[in-house]
């Protein structure tokens, strides 16, 4: 297990978090509040709790931490929780976490499905239902392009291309997405890390 | 349609595979959710599809929250729970165990490389998930502008994006859309 306080990054962030670990409780009881104040994505509110709010941790730590759970697969605010947790108290803090997370959301959501399931043939849910659909496709694009801000400041071609090859196999040839990501992830890996050699030679 | 022996254990490990294949989160699996419950296991319609969507973007917590709407339409709340665990606890335990084993190799630069491959592939993923959804909810001239429009409004403003399905609900219940 390690040692709860773990060296930091080697560089001291202007505001230190307190040494002060957080307990079991503590861990299920912020994500929870994290988790059920999150609506469109939890991430923010879970940089608000983490960094501003416990200072469990200083922003780059946040980031570099937020960074390793963005690349690999799964939710990734799920990931976060449990690396997070598992950092401070090993796998019972790992396991608060992910319950604090997951669980008082789960039941929200679960109330709504059984509503749903009962009263989702009433014509004027069905209405604003359709209307709330609407507008949540809008909020999916707008993240897209946002995302994509980075790639076209940076005239990154490849990823670019990379992006719009997955888009059309996925988006339009309805393609699975296991044989879509075996054949792009090797290539994608390989025009980046051959592009870092062409740089540094 | 053939009704399936044993739908809960259908739901484990079609989440618990599709899980190691989220690459991006949760939002950029919303295709392969399409597909595989719209149109190879057929346990919803299209409609109930973007439904499950809405109501899992009104509701708080993680947006990976679709797959127990998803497993409750399928097998009730046991349904919702095992489709959860499935979707989110094969990729906590991988978490786990890759986050250890950086923390002791330190200042590798690996990481960092691999995110920059794999940014691209889950914004194209993203995308079709928009393209999709796009297509399920957006029957109407109409209906494609107010998407439009919220695209325009999140994008160029702060605005809390719980504003934007508000005001998407009352104008679905007054009926334009």
């Amino acid at each position: 297990m390690m040692p709860p306080d773990s060296p930091p990054a080697a560089i001291a962030a202007p505001d230190t978090p307190t040494p002060a670990p957080p307990g079991l409780v503590a861990l299920l009881t912020a994500f929870a509040k994290i988790s059920l104040a999150g609506f469109g994505g939890v991430l923010v509110w879970a940089r608000r709790g983490i960094v501003d709010q416990h200072r469990w941790m200083t922003p780059d730590e946040f980031n570099e931490t937020y960074a390793l759970c963005h690349f690999l697969p799964g939710p990734n605010v799920v990931n976060l929780a449990v690396v997070f947790g598992s950092r401070f108290r090993g796998i019972p803090g790992a396991i608060a976490a992910f319950a604090g997370l997951l669980g008082p959301p789960l039941i929200a959501v679960t109330s709504l499905a059984a509503l749903y399931a009962r009263f989702g043939e009433i014509d004027a849910l069905r209405r604003i239902l359709a209307g709330v659909s609407c507008a949540a496709v809008g909020l999916l694009i707008s993240a897209v392009f946002r995302m994509m801000m980075p790639l076209i400041r940076r005239r990154d071609l490849a990823g670019l291309m990379m992006l719009a090859a997955v888009f059309i196999s996925i988006g339009l040839l309805r393609l699975p997405l296991e044989a879509v990501l075996l054949a792009a992830i090797p290539v994608s890996l390989a025009i980046t890390f051959g592009m870092r050699r062409r740089v540094a030679s | 349609m053939n009704p399936d022996p044993n739908p809960v254990w259908t739901l484990a490990w079609t989440f618990g595979l599709m899980s190691l294949f989220a690459v991006g989160g949760a939002n950029a699996a919303i295709p392969e959710m399409h597909r595989i419950a719209v149109d190879v296991r057929h346990w919803m319609t299209d409609t109930q599809f973007a439904d499950v969507f809405a109501i899992s973007q009104m509701s708080p917590g993680p947006n990976v929250l679709i797959v127990a709407l998803i497993g409750y339409s399928v097998a009730g709340v046991t349904g919702g729970l095992v489709a959860t665990l499935a979707m989110c606890g094969p990729t906590a335990v991988l978490a786990y165990y890759v986050s250890r084993l950086l923390t002791r190799s330190s200042q590798s630069r690996w990481p960092a490389m691999i995110q920059m491959a794999l940014v691209p592939l889950s914004i194209g993923l993203m995308g079709a998930s928009g393209l999709i959804l796009a297509q399920t909810s957006d029957r109407t001239w109409i209906a494609a502008l107010v998407t439009a429009l919220s695209a325009v409004l999140a994008f160029a403003t702060r605005l809390n994006p719980f504003w934007l399905l508000l005001a998407g609900g009352c104008l679905g219940f007054a009926g334009v859309i």
